[in-house]
């Protein structure tokens, strides 16, 4: 499940009361239950039995986890916060006990209570345990293993086959038929994506000593923040840790945030429902592209997913930011413009910018940097091809294991790679032509356009599920195939 | 990007906040009880990108399968006849020939190319005068001849020459006639039908669909207004495809029933009165195009030759009911001169798909043709030809 209405207006009216009413001294509790209940009541109802309270307690259980093995020490309040997190979570258990009518807060009936209270808490007392026998010695070791731990999980949630062989087998465990496994719809996990890259980004920084000291509760709001949990964009701690730890300060009644928040929600409102919306009905899709006769009618196709895909995605970022500004929380930007880029290289420093940033960071960056200290150092040309192609790859398939969105991920490197080698060798000539005002404007004007469709052409390979039928959609763009 | 929101030339104030609150609310309210008072939905639904941008739609918007058709279904008059490639200017050599009726005419099952309407244009029939022979689908799937009168009396704005309406016993049912949503949805257009042509409706019939002033406002009307968008923007895909209604695999007819004597509300064969069945409507619709001929046609049906045949043609009529209907047709027709042709078994039983009215394409191309050949005799002759007799 997404933001709906109902949803964005329940955290409006939140933020409203948080930033006029709410004592100070309790926003970092706001945030922090606010977010833990979010993971239960986004998360969409699943066929496997209890897998959709199961699913959202893993969340939660993990950041736990990833804290303990991240913390240098544990405080009081690190102590509070697990008794208040294992309140929520036997609490939730609990409303198996209500009508179907009062349990807003889950996707389904929960499971017993007592039997959640006895898994969960060992699981807790068993992370406090791990944090108290991690060394400066063993940590380094025990971090990667938690970093693959994720990664490997990320892979079997993201692989369509690996998925349906786990789905299956969870069928078969309860009895069922597993011959209707679906990973869509027995082990869609609210918000994995995001959480895994967060908790990816923790991990490394701990390993890098970039990582502040950041208590439970604080922890569990940046990598469960309510209005990012299902979409992004994707913040850093630091960045994420300062914003709380200025909530007490903040001037909750401060017209400058309350309009700046509630305009980028109206605006995300607008851009998400109203114009996306409307351009999802002639969006490039599998069943529109075989009723389409000519290519001027794919290319309008084409276009309407592309700004379909950019006035949902920013509209939703819009909504998240606006709705962290009223709540005090100033999350990244993602989006700038991206389709009035003129090179191929500025699109991705507006597109997605969060999750750019991440894997520039996490990938790119330590790739190229491991490559540079090699012996028998390749050329900065290689060196850019093996970063770039696998910054991209990993992009796409971030988005689901397929030969799709690698495919999308390839021709992203390439485009970024050609970019590179074009602009190494025209950048003399290129700064004797900035000179030429009037020529330079129909430059970036010819940039924009080739960049954009480029970017377009791109889209072929993300929004289609098969690699043929991709194929056949470029053909078609270019008269060949009708 | 955000710096005109983040960096304003002016700070922000709670009288900012406060202004802008009380100016938004206004404006809203202002908008909402304007859009009651003036309901323009009539004028708005006019407006369309259809017939400008994109190629009219060669039948109304109709949806059944909201994944996969180009369309949804209006019931604005005015907007579902804007996107209507009937709203396009009317050609000198074009002698425009409504077809009026029920899904079978509106072409169920069929995609826009092979509709009667489209079927007939196609033949290409040109007149003594030279004008060629222009049909269009002025048809909607449901069964009711006020209906058809509702949109028959907004099709007659459209210049048309010639209207061919195309029933069946279906649609005379009292029953049926305000039982569809289109109906109970103009409630304001079908009052003024029964007070200017005297219709046996009751004008405070329950079903229609009463709006309070809170329906009327903005909020209240905000789904009939993003229908009428989500039209246009369908027009790309009309544009680009030609697919308006995805067309189904059909549920093959049946041919066996059980002994079942049943018609709408009758249990058993009995006589039934000329109040029974609506042909005052059919009157109407006289009244209704004033000199514009008007020739009424019973439209082909599937007769069954299997089990308890005897008792029903199909499924839709039993024996008793439908030829009691026909001797009634043919007496009104003769008792007031109407041009009307009786077609029901003018095809063999394999011309039907799902229902015992909806044909396959080449049965409509035949029956495209027949009709054609009623029109073209009608005009060269006066007569309605010899399927007719």
């Amino acid at each position: 499940m997404t933001f709906n209405l109902t949803f964005i207006a329940i955290f409006v009216i939140g933020g409203y009361i948080y930033s006029l009413i709410l004592p100070k001294t309790w926003r970092k509790w706001v945030l922090f239950i606010t977010s833990v209940l979010t993971v239960y009541v986004l998360q969409s109802p699943l066929l496997v039995r209890h897998m959709d309270f199961i699913l959202p307690t893993a969340t939660l259980l993990l950041v736990t986890l990833v804290w303990a093995l991240t913390a240098s020490q544990i405080s009081r309040r690190d102590i509070i916060t697990i008794v208040v997190l294992m309140m929520i979570i036997t609490g939730l258990a609990l409303m198996r006990l209500l009508p179907s009518e009062w349990r807003i807060f889950t996707a389904s009936r929960p499971p017993d209570p007592f039997t959640v209270f006895l898994v969960i808490m060992p699981i807790l007392v068993f992370t406090l345990f791990i944090h108290r026998q991690i060394t400066p010695k063993t940590q380094p070791f025990i971090l990667s293993i938690a970093i693959l731990f994720i990664v490997i999980a990320f892979i079997i949630l993201k692989t369509e086959s690996l998925a349906n062989a786990l789905s299956a087998w969870l069928r078969q465990q309860e009895g069922r038929d597993p011959s209707f496994a679906n990973p869509l719809t027995d082990l869609n996990w609210l918000g994995f994506s995001y959480v895994a890259f967060r908790l990816i980004h923790i991990l490394r920084d701990r390993q890098t000593g970039k990582l502040p000291d950041i208590g439970l509760r604080d922890m569990h709001t940046y990598i469960i923040f309510f209005s990012s949990l299902t979409a992004g964009p994707i913040d850093r701690i630091e960045r994420f840790q300062g914003d709380l730890d200025a909530l007490p300060d903040m001037n909750g009644r401060d017209p400058a945030r309350i309009v700046e928040g509630t305009t980028r929600i109206v605006v995300g409102i607008f851009k998400k429902f109203v114009v996306a919306d409307s351009l999802a009905l002639f969006a490039l899709n599998t069943t529109n592209i075989e009723h389409v006769t000519s290519a001027g009618g794919m290319w309008i196709l084409l276009y309407g997913y592309a700004f379909r895909l950019f006035f949902d995605f920013s509209g939703y970022s819009d909504i998240a930011i606006g709705i962290g500004i009223l709540f005090g929380i100033r999350l990244p930007e993602n989006f700038n413009r991206p389709y009035l880029r003129n090179t191929i290289t500025a699109f991705w420093q507006s597109w997605h910018i969060t999750l750019s940033n991440w894997v520039r960071f996490y990938i790119f960056s330590p790739l190229t940097r491991t490559m540079l200290r090699w012996r028998r150092k390749p050329s900065s040309d290689v060196i850019a091809l093996i970063g770039l192609m696998t910054t991209m790859i990993i992009i796409g398939l971030w988005h689901g294991i397929s030969l799709t969105f690698f495919m999308w991920g390839v021709w992203h490197g390439m485009g970024l790679f050609v970019h590179k080698i074009w602009s190494d060798r025209t950048r003399k000539w290129y700064n004797q032509f900035k000179k030429k005002e009037g020529q330079l404007r129909l430059w970036n004007w010819a940039g924009i356009f080739l960049t954009f469709h480029f970017v377009v052409l791109g889209w072929v390979w993300f929004a289609l599920p098969d690699v043929s039928m991709a194929f056949s959609v470029l053909g078609k763009l270019f008269g060949v195939g009708f | 990007m955000w710096n005109w929101l983040i960096k304003p030339q002016k700070p922000y104030t709670w009288g900012f906040i406060i202004r802008v609150l009380i100016k938004a609310s206004a404006l809203f309210i202002i908008a909402n009880l304007s859009f009651a008072f003036l309901q323009p939905m009539d004028i708005l639904g006019r407006l369309s990108l259809y017939n400008i941008v994109f190629t009219g739609r060669e039948r109304f918007p109709y949806n059944q399968d909201i994944a996969e058709d180009y369309t949804v279904t209006l019931d604005n008059i005015p907007a579902m006849f804007a996107t209507h490639e009937i709203n396009r200017p009317k050609a000198d050599d074009e002698y425009r020939v409504l077809l009026v009726g029920d899904s079978a005419t509106w072409g169920f099952l069929l995609p826009p190319t092979q509709t009667l309407a489209q079927q007939l244009t196609d033949r290409h029939y040109l007149l003594a005068d030279g004008r060629r022979v222009v049909a269009y689908t002025i048809a909607h799937p449901v069964m009711s001849l006020t209906k058809d009168l509702l949109l028959l009396d907004e099709a007659l704005n459209h210049q048309p020459d010639m209207v061919v309406w195309l029933v069946t016993m279906q649609s005379f049912s009292h029953e049926r006639q305000l039982s569809a949503p289109i109906t109970q949805r103009n409630p304001a257009r079908i009052r003024r039908l029964i007070a200017d042509y005297n219709l046996p409706l009751n004008p405070d019939d329950p079903r229609f669909i009463r709006l309070n002033f809170g329906d009327n406002t903005l909020i209240g009307q905000r789904r009939i207004l993003a229908d009428w968008m989500r039209i246009q923007f369908y027009g790309v895909m009309w544009q680009f495809t030609g697919i308006d209604h995805v067309v189904m695999n059909a549920i093959s007819r049946r041919n066996d029933f059980d002994a079942d004597f049943s018609w709408e509300n009758f249990d058993a064969p009995q006589s039934l009165s000329a109040d029974d069945l609506a042909f005052d409507l059919i009157r109407a619709g006289h009244q209704m195009v004033g000199d514009i001929p008007l020739i009424i046609v019973n439209e082909p049906m599937f007769i069954a030759d299997g089990r308890n045949s005897h008792v029903r043609y199909n499924t839709f009529y039993p024996r008793w009911a439908y030829n009691q209907y026909r001797e009634q047709f043919a007496q009104f027709a003769d008792e007031y001169t109407w041009r009307y042709c009786d077609l029901w078994d003018a095809m063999p039983p394999d011309s039907f798909t799902d229902s015992p009215v909806h044909m396959t394409a080449d049965a409509t191309g035949r029956f495209s043709q027949i009709l054609g050949e009623m029109i073209t005799d009608y005009l060269d002759f006066g007569y309605l030809g010899r399927d007719c007799d």
